[in-house]
C-alpha cells in the first residue's frame, strides 16, 4: 500500500499540488485521473522521487519515502516498477537488453537464468521472440508491452504507469488496461495509472482520485464515477456528447 | 557557466563519482566510451597533426630568412610549439566538437526522452551510470590521442619540410632533438588530462540538463562545444602559468 499526506508541489509561482491525501492499496489498480494541467503527472512524480515536494509525506507499506537521501531510497526504488507515458527503452539496447538492464544491475543471477526471466517477461506480454529487436523497430503498442516487461523484470510491489494508453488506437489501449490489471492482480502489486483515457477509467478503475486545479476533488471506483452529481467530474468523464449520452443510460 | 551553474556543475560531479552498482557493467561502459572517443578519434587526430605539423614548419621557414637563424631552429620551435601547445590544444579543441557534441546529444535525448527517469527508478545513480565512464574514458585517452597527435605533428613537420625544400632532413632531425626539455612532455600530458576532463564533464553537464524537445537538445549541444573549448582555453593558460 502507498500512502501520501498533504502532498504540495510548486513551480516557481505556480502551486500544482495543493496538501493531496489519499491510500492506493494493493492488488488493485488505482486511477489517477484529472485535465491537463491538473496535477496528475506531478504527483506521481512526487510519488516516486522524481521531484520533491515542499510539504507532505509519501509511505510505501510504512516506510517514510520522502526525506529519504539517494542511497537509501534505492532500496524501495528495487520494488518499484514504471511504465513511461514515452515507454523510455533504452534506445541503443535490443528488447532483450531493455529487459535484461535492472537484472544486470541488480542481481547475481547467470545469463541463462537472467534470459528465462526476459523471456517469461516477454511472454507475459504476448511479445515473445521480439528480443533481438531494437525499439525504432517497435510499435507504440509494443514499445508500451515492453516498457510493462522491464518494469515487471524485478518483480515490483509497486507499478507506477503515466499516461500508458496515450498515442495508441482503442483496440491497443485495452489490451494495455487489461495487462495491467491482470499484473496487478496476479502479483498482488499496488499499481497506480494516471490517465485521462475514459476507457480505462471505466474499464480497470478500481479504486479513482480525480484531481481538479491541484486538488483531491472527489476519489471512488469506476461503478460510483457514473452516478457522481459534482459537476467538475461530469464536465471531465462525460465530456463527449457520446460519453452523455451513454450516462443517460447508466 | 554562471556561478549557479558551476555549482550545479560540480554537485552533478560528486554524483557521478559515486560507487557504481556494479562494476563490472561500468567497466564495459568505460571500454565502450575509450573506443568511441580514443579509436573513433584517431583517424581526425591523425590527418588535422600531420597537417598541422608541416604547415607550421613551412611558416617557420617563411619567417626565419635570416642567414644568421640556422634551419635547425625550424625543428625546435616546431617540436615545442607542437607538444607544449598545438597537440593538446588544438587537439582538444577539435575533439570538444566531435566528442563533446556527441556525448551533450546523447544524454540530453536520453533525458528528453525520459531514458534518465527510467534509470534513476530503477535506482540506478544515472549520473554514475552515463557520465562516469565517459569522463574516465576522456582522461585516459584524450592524453593518448594527444601523445600521437605530436609525434604525428613532428612527422608532418618532417614531411613537409623535406618536401618542400625548406629544411634539409638532417637540419630537421637535428633541430627536434637538440635541447630537448623532457619536462615539456609532463606539460603536455597535464594538459591532455584536464583536457579530457573537460571535454567529457561539460558537455555531460549540458545533455544532464536539458529541459524541452529536439531545439533544446541541439541548444545544449551547441553550447557545450562553445563552453568546453572556452574552458579549455582558459586552462590552458592557467595550467602553462603555473608548469613554466
Amino acid at each position: 500500500m502507498i500512502e501520501i499526506k498533504d502532498i504540495h508541489k510548486s513551480f516557481g509561482e505556480n502551486e500544482v499540488l495543493k496538501g493531496i491525501s489519499g491510500k492506493f492499496e494493493e492488488g488493485i489498480t488505482n486511477l489517477i485521473i484529472g485535465g491537463s494541467g491538473s496535477g496528475k503527472t506531478t504527483l506521481l512524480k512526487c510519488m516516486i522521487g522524481l521531484h520533491q515536494p515542499e510539504q507532505g509525506t509519501v509511505y510505501y507499506d510504512g516506510r517514510e519515502f520522502t526525506q529519504l537521501n539517494f542511497e537509501q531510497r534505492i532500496e524501495i526504488r528495487k520494488e518499484i516498477g514504471m511504465l513511461f507515458q514515452g515507454s523510455a527503452l533504452f534506445d541503443s539496447m535490443t528488447v532483450e537488453e531493455n529487459i535484461m538492464f535492472p537484472l544486470n544491475m541488480f542481481t547475481d543471477q547467470t545469463r541463462s537464468e537472467k534470459l528465462d526471466r526476459v523471456n517469461f517477461c516477454l511472454e507475459r506480454v504476448n511479445l515473445e521472440g521480439k528480443n533481438k529487436l531494437f525499439p525504432a523497430e517497435l510499435s507504440g503498442g509494443m514499445k508500451k508491452r515492453v516498457g510493462i516487461a522491464r518494469a515487471i523484470a524485478m518483480n515490483p510491489k509497486y507499478l507506477f504507469c503515466d499516461e500508458p494508453n496515450s498515442g495508441l488506437d482503442p483496440k491497443t489501449s485495452i489490451v494495455i488496461d487489461e495487462l495491467i490489471k491482470e499484473i496487478t492482480e496476479e502479483y498482488n502489486t499496488t499499481t497506480i495509472v494516471v490517465t485521462h483515457d475514459m476507457n480505462s477509467v471505466m474499464g480497470i478503475g478500481d479504486y479513482i482520485m480525480f484531481l481538479h486545479e491541484g486538488k483531491k476533488f472527489w476519489e471512488g471506483s469506476n461503478k460510483e464515477i457514473a452516478k457522481t452529481d459534482i459537476e467538475e467530474l461530469n464536465d471531465f468523464v462525460f465530456a463527449s456528447r457520446f460519453m452523455k449520452a451513454a450516462k443517460g443510460k447508466m | 557557466m554562471n556561478f549557479t551553474n558551476f555549482g550545479k556543475y560540480i554537485l552533478l560531479l560528486k554524483a557521478a563519482f559515486r560507487r557504481p552498482e556494479k562494476t563490472k557493467i561500468y567497466l564495459k561502459a568505460i571500454f565502450q566510451q575509450m573506443d568511441f572517443i580514443g579509436i573513433g578519434s584517431l583517424g581526425l587526430i591523425s590527418i588535422i597533426s600531420t597537417f598541422i605539423g608541416a604547415v607550421m614548419t613551412l611558416q617557420i621557414a617563411f619567417q626565419l630568412v635570416s642567414d644568421l637563424i640556422p634551419k635547425t631552429i625550424i625543428g625546435s620551435v616546431n617540436r615545442d610549439s607542437s607538444i607544449l601547445e598545438l597537440s593538446p590544444t588544438i587537439s582538444a579543441i577539435v575533439l570538444a566538437g566531435k566528442i563533446g557534441s556527441a556525448i551533450s546529444s546523447e544524454i540530453g535525448t536520453m533525458r528528453v526522452t525520459e531514458q534518465i527517469d527510467a534509470l534513476e527508478i530503477m535506482g540506478i545513480n544515472a549520473p554514475g551510470y552515463l557520465i562516469l565512464p565517459k569522463i574516465l574514458a576522456g582522461i585516459t585517452m584524450v592524453p593518448v590521442l594527444v601523445i600521437i597527435a605530436m609525434v604525428l605533428s613532428l612527422s608532418g613537420g618532417y614531411l613537409g619540410g623535406t618536401l618542400s625544400g625548406a629544411v634539409t632532413a638532417a637540419e630537421y632531425m637535428q633541430g627536434i632533438t637538440t635541447d630537448f626539455n623532457p619536462y615539456t612532455l609532463t606539460v603536455m600530458l597535464v594538459k591532455a588530462f584536464v583536457f579530457g576532463f573537460i571535454i567529457t564533464s561539460v558537455p555531460a553537464y549540458e545533455g544532464f540538463y536539458v529541459k524541452g524537445g529536439a531545439v533544446e537538445v541541439a541548444q545544449a549541444s551547441t553550447r557545450a562545444v562553445v563552453v568546453s573549448c572556452i574552458s579549455i582555453l582558459a586552462c590552458d593558460y592557467i595550467v602553462t602559468q603555473l608548469l613554466l
